[in-house]
């Protein structure tokens, strides 16, 4: 029955284990349980992700109502691979945030800050793993109220408004979405993605489709903090609790990045969206402003979450970047700086949230001489800060040459330059803190410090250590992040089968350069 | 005027949904911020059901007699939506009391000079 | 003069890398005792060079050597494979290392140095990615440790850790790091979309014809993506990184650092574009003026330094500039005196910057105008620093003299005559900014009285630094007489020969 219902275990566990949270109560048994089921989560993920690897697309009806009247849980290899993402960071979170919390969120909200995190995962996987449009919408406002509730937590005051900030940009961005749902309901009858991707085009060329299109590109768009709607990003990161920032920064706007993915080219259809929509256009030109901007405002923050914060909003740039190419290797780059991004900005936030920790301040001031006094926190944040600069034998070099290959392959040799220029902005970012770290000694009556215990090291080191594995060895993720571009771009190539056996029109095929 | 008439639904959803955004956009209350995103979501709402009805149908519940029924699925939604707005509502109202109790104020041009902007 | 005769030839490169790297392990093990530690280096150098004598056997013998390590993207990892003109640059370091690592025990211990255990590991990790480089089989391989040079050194470069430090820290990663990536980088990616391939090839790799303008712009990001070649103006780096304590300058900026560069620049040349491509392109000229302006302008502002290491800092640029220029030739002779010249001038100017070294440890002096009447102080340091100026100047009997007789036959063979005379010129230059300092020291500031000399006035540098200097000053000499062995290696450099007419 296990293996029957496996598909819907990400979202079951996690949902089940909130309310249970709330009633345990103390903070030590809340956390070791939310590990615990965390930690399971995970377990399915992999086991998912195995599954889809080799024996292809698995479907779930939830409730024994069969598609496309009934709810659809689809697993494929794209949406299997993000899903393993956003349960391995968010089980390394949870063991990092025990003693991270002591100091930054008020102790009678401990239990509050696992509840929220469990009912924020149980969201996030339910947006990746769902198949019905407006699912995605509900799993996707579970997520954001609850992200909202974590940004909220911490003592600092400013949190509350950057948390109220997030919550009206994030409802306007969800709502936008739910009127571009709507608008797709309303021409198809039908909110199963599978079956929209077969209805959509039935008419020839309708408004009411491209505005629903339109509507859920600007909506997810907010939602994953592109250039220019990306101003709830900095303050929420800055100012929420370091182990929520660690794990919203590695998981949900990645899971924003994959919506937009999912909508694009298996609902509807890559072909229609870049070519007669001339969304690649826009796309780019959004995403290296995205770069550029990010990175000129990380390098000129004073405190090292904000600067994190924007560097977090370049690095979505990349990944829309290799969306936009139209291409299978600019798929697969996006996809691949999808995991990478996330090993990174979770190792780098944890580091940050160890030095809040002892020094109870993320000013770069706080962090000179650290390099002496808590030497494995700054040797984290160091490779992690290498990695974001695209060094050799680093996941960040991994996804910056497949972007850049595939940018080359378009004949796109400026975007390939200024992605490459955007690099050298990260090592002026990066450069600052870790010269204030190494170079630079206490100020006058700072106080000595020393290192974290282990229980916030080990899941900082673990990430660290994935970047290395995973920047030298990367069969694993290009394999599936390449199985995943494949099959997205396989489901554009169905609907253009559709589009011509309908209309009779020849539709250009999409560019599909193996990496 | 048969443009304007027949798509009278329409109408009413553009303009909730435009008066609601400008409220968000404009308001410097916050709890006026939030209602504004109410009547934003309101509308959206009204859009769902007002494209579910189908002419000449009736309440989609099984009765004797009855041959045509609007469509359910939106009326569906919508309460899910719904519940979602509520829970949305719910939030951003006791985010607007702890900020109250932090800061004093819900006027946002009050406390914005309270503190650095990121 | 092999020792390894049991080890398969191909793990002897891995075995070249990995040994500094577990030096540089043993070095912090054993840092709190530190005549141990100074033995492990010790002992870690001289292995390293056994090693590639082996290597070196192997080559003469035409025994292929090549390892496949792991494979980043499809097609494409870290591969390994052995050529001559990697074994030439991997004898120099690895042979130098030795002897620095003498001379550093001497300095670092003279000059009562802090944070040396630091010194001494960052130092084995640089040599280790040095030999790496030597070996690397593919552009991706050399990339990743190109830039694991840049990183390993920069703990060497910021030693002092006093501002000033930290100044020319900033200076040397800021422009190192930023032409690898922004152009070196994107020149390699450029290169791999165009051929599908990063392997080095003898003849080069573009096979099909591509547009002469896409090769030439590549050509230029190379050139000055390869920022340690010091091709002006990104050149500051190297004035800059004389912040360093002197073996570091010594070895890394006269030999390691530097050396890697212009062999990058080389193995481009001859391996990615091939000598014959090189030729039709007419970014090639551009390089090759942009190459001699570096050389006569960076003489021309050593003249003006009176800081000894800022003077012999831009005359690297300027030596760098005789290799870059050979390479761009286009030339199989030029190419031939561009690999000689990173010996010669490997083993001239490590003896000036010992030299500087010597005089800062035993007399405390840092600029030339103070130095007059030094020869009677530090009579065995100036007669070497004599035989190392000499050596750069490129006169006989020296070392030099055969690098620079090549470049210019090269030059002659391209028919590129201004080349020959911005040789000469050079040479005039290198005259005017080196020799005045041993003159100064021998035949300026007679003592007042007029007493001859004796060994009693002597304040030489410590034994340690004493020996570096000789023996590198002998390997001047030696070299001058006995070039051959290097000169066999050269030929067997596929399109590079010292005969004229062949290749």
């Amino acid at each position: 029955m296990l293996e029957q219902n496996l598909a819907a275990l990400p979202i079951i566990l996690p949902l089940i284990a909130a309310p249970i949270i709330i009633i345990l109560g103390r903070s030590s048994l809340a956390w070791a349980f939310a590990t615990f089921v965390s930690g399971l989560a995970c377990l399915v993920a992999w086991e998912l992700l195995a599954s889809v690897l080799s024996n292809g697309v698995l479907s779930y009806a939830v409730g024994g109502w069969s598609a496309p009247w009934g709810i659809e849980l689809r697993i494929d290899a794209a949406n299997a691979f993000v899903l393993l993402v956003v349960a391995s960071v968010s089980t390394l979170v949870l063991i990092y945030s025990k003693q991270s919390i002591e100091k930054e969120i008020d102790p009678s909200r401990h239990t509050l800050f696992y509840t929220a995190h469990l009912l924020c995962l149980a969201g996030l996987s339910g947006i990746l793993i769902t198949g019905d449009a407006f699912n995605l919408f509900v799993f996707l406002e579970i997520s954001s109220l609850a992200t909202y509730t974590l940004v909220s937590l911490a003592s600092d005051r400013r949190c509350l408004t950057a948390a109220f900030r997030y919550l009206v940009m994030g409802t306007i961005g969800a709502t936008f979405i739910l009127i571009g749902v709507g608008m797709l309901y309303m021409k198809t009858g039908t909110l199963n993605m599978l079956d929209l991707a077969q209805r959509i085009h039935l008419y020839d060329s309708s408004r009411t489709i491209n505005t629903g299109l339109a509507f859920i590109m600007v909506g997810v768009s907010i939602k994953l903090a592109l250039f220019p709607l990306h101003m709830w990003l900095p303050p929420a990161y800055t100012h929420a609790p370091s182990a929520v920032s660690a794990f919203l920064a590695s998981t949900a706007t990645k899971v924003a990045v994959y919506v937009m993915i999912r909508f694009i080219f298996t609902i509807f259809g890559a072909d229609h969206v870049f070519n007669e929509m001339s969304m690649g256009a826009i796309l780019m030109v959004l995403a290296v402003v995205a770069v550029f901007k990010g990175s000129y405002m990380a390098a000129v923050q004073s405190n090292v979450k904000s600067v994190l914060a924007h560097s977090s909003v370049a690095q979505i740039g990349y990944m829309i970047l290799g969306v936009s190419l139209f291409s299978a290797a600019g798929l697969m780059a996006g996809l691949i700086h999808i995991f990478n991004h996330a090993l990174m900005k979770g190792a780098l936030f944890m580091a940050v949230g160890a030095v809040f920790y002892r020094m109870g301040s993320v000013d770069i001031k706080a962090f000179r001489g650290l390099g002496k006094q808590m030497p494995f926190t700054m040797a984290a944040f160091t490779i992690a800060g290498l990695s974001i600069i695209g060094v050799p034998l680093t996941v960040g070099f991994v996804s910056k040459w497949y972007l850049v290959v595939a940018a080359l392959e378009q004949n796109h040799w400026i975007i390939a330059a200024l992605v490459l220029a955007g690099s050298l902005l990260a090592v002026v970012y990066i450069g600052r803190i870790l010269e204030a770290a190494y170079f630079n000694e206490p100020e006058e009556g700072q106080k000595t410090v020393k290192e974290v215990s282990w229980l916030m090291l080990a899941p900082m080191w673990i990430l660290v250590l994935a970047n290395i594995y995973f920047g030298v060895d990367t069969s694993l993720t290009t394999e599936a992040a390449q199985r995943a571009s494949e099959m997205l771009f396989q489901n554009s190539q169905e609907i253009n089968a559709l589009m011509e056996s309908l209309h009779g029109t020849e539709v250009s095929v999409a560019q599909e350069v193996s990496p | 005027m048969n443009f304007i008439f027949d798509y009278y639904n329409y109408w009413i959803v553009v303009f909730l949904m435009m008066a609601g955004f400008y409220i968000v956009i404009s308001a410097g209350n916050l709890v006026k911020k939030v209602v504004g995103l109410s009547i934003f979501q309101t509308s959206v709402f009204m859009l769902y059901i007002s494209m579910g009805k189908v002419s000449g149908g009736t309440a989609p519940i099984v009765a004797e007699g009855v041959t045509q029924y609007s469509n359910p699925l939106p009326h569906v939604l919508i309460l899910t939506a719904i519940v979602v707005g509520v829970a949305t509502t719910a939030v951003g109202l006791s985010l607007i009391v702890r900020i109250k109790r932090a800061y004093g104020t819900v006027e946002e041009n009050e406390f914005e000079d309270k503190d650095d902007a990121i | 003069m092999n020792l390894w005769q049991g080890v398969e030839p191909s793990q002897l490169i891995t075995l070249s890398i990995v040994i500094p790297f577990i030096g540089a392990l043993l070095v912090i093990a054993t840092g709190k005792i530190p005549n141990l530690r100074e033995a492990v280096t010790l002992t870690t150098a001289t292995v390293l060079f056994t090693i590639v004598l082996a290597i070196t056997d192997y080559t003469f013998k035409g025994v292929e050597m090549r390892l496949n390590v792991v494979e980043l993207f499809p097609g494409l990892g870290i591969n390994f494979e052995v050529e001559p003109l990697g074994v030439l640059f991997a004898l120099v370091a690895s042979f130098l290392w030795i002897i620095t690592s003498i001379y550093a025990i001497g300095y670092m211990r003279g000059h009562h140095e802090i944070n040396q255990t630091r010194f001494f590991c960052c130092f084995a990790l640089a040599i280790s990615s040095v030999m790496a480089i030597c070996f690397s089989g593919n552009l991706l391989t050399l990339f990743i440790f190109y830039e694991v040079l840049t990183l390993s050194t920069y703990p060497l470069v910021t030693h002092a850790g006093n501002e000033a430090a930290k100044k020319g820290g900033r200076v040397y990663l800021g422009i190192l790091l930023s032409t690898s990536v922004a152009f070196l980088l994107f020149a390699i990616l450029g290169t791999y979309s165009l051929t599908g391939t990063l392997d080095f090839k003898a003849g080069g790799i573009f096979d099909e014809p591509h547009s002469k303008l896409v090769l030439g712009v590549l050509l230029i990001l190379f050139c000055y993506g390869i920022g340690k070649a010091a091709i002006m103006p990104f050149h500051r780096w190297l004035p800059a990184a004389m912040v360093a304590p002197t073996p570091v300058s010594a070895l890394l900026h006269a030999v390691a650092v530097v050396k890697a560069g212009v062999f990058s620049i080389l193995k481009v040349v001859i391996y990615i574009f091939g000598l014959d491509e090189l030729r039709s392109l007419e970014a090639t000229d551009i390089m090759l003026y942009i190459g001699a302006a570096t050389i006569l302008l960076s003489s021309c502002i050593a003249m003006t330094k009176d800081n000894l290491k800022a003077r012999l800092a831009y005359s690297t640029v300027s030596q760098l500039s005789y290799i870059v220029v050979g390479a761009l030739l286009a030339s199989s002779v030029a190419a031939a005196g561009a690999a000689l010249h990173i010996a010669t001038h490997a083993v001239g100017k490590i003896t000036l910057f010992f030299c500087a070294g010597a005089i800062m440890v035993a007399s405390h002096k840092k600029n030339i105008s103070d130095m007059e009447g030094l020869g009677r102080a530090m009579p065995l340091t100036m007669v070497a620093f004599t035989i190392g100026a000499i050596s750069i100047i490129g006169l006989p009997p020296m070392a030099g003299t055969w690098s620079k007789w090549y470049l210019t036959i090269g030059a002659l063979e391209a028919d590129k005559l201004f080349i020959v005379a911005v040789l000469m010129i050079s040479s005039l230059l290198n005259i005017a900014y080196l020799l005045p300092i041993p003159i100064k020291a021998f035949f300026k500031g007679q003592p007042a009285d007029g007493q001859p000399w004796s060994w009693a006035e002597t304040k030489e540098a410590p034994l340690p630094i004493l020996i570096a200097l000789g023996v590198t000053s002998i390997g001047c000499l030696v070299l001058f007489f006995y070039p051959q062995p290097l000169i066999d290696l050269i030929n067997l450099i596929p399109g590079v020969s010292t005969n004229m007419g062949e290749g």
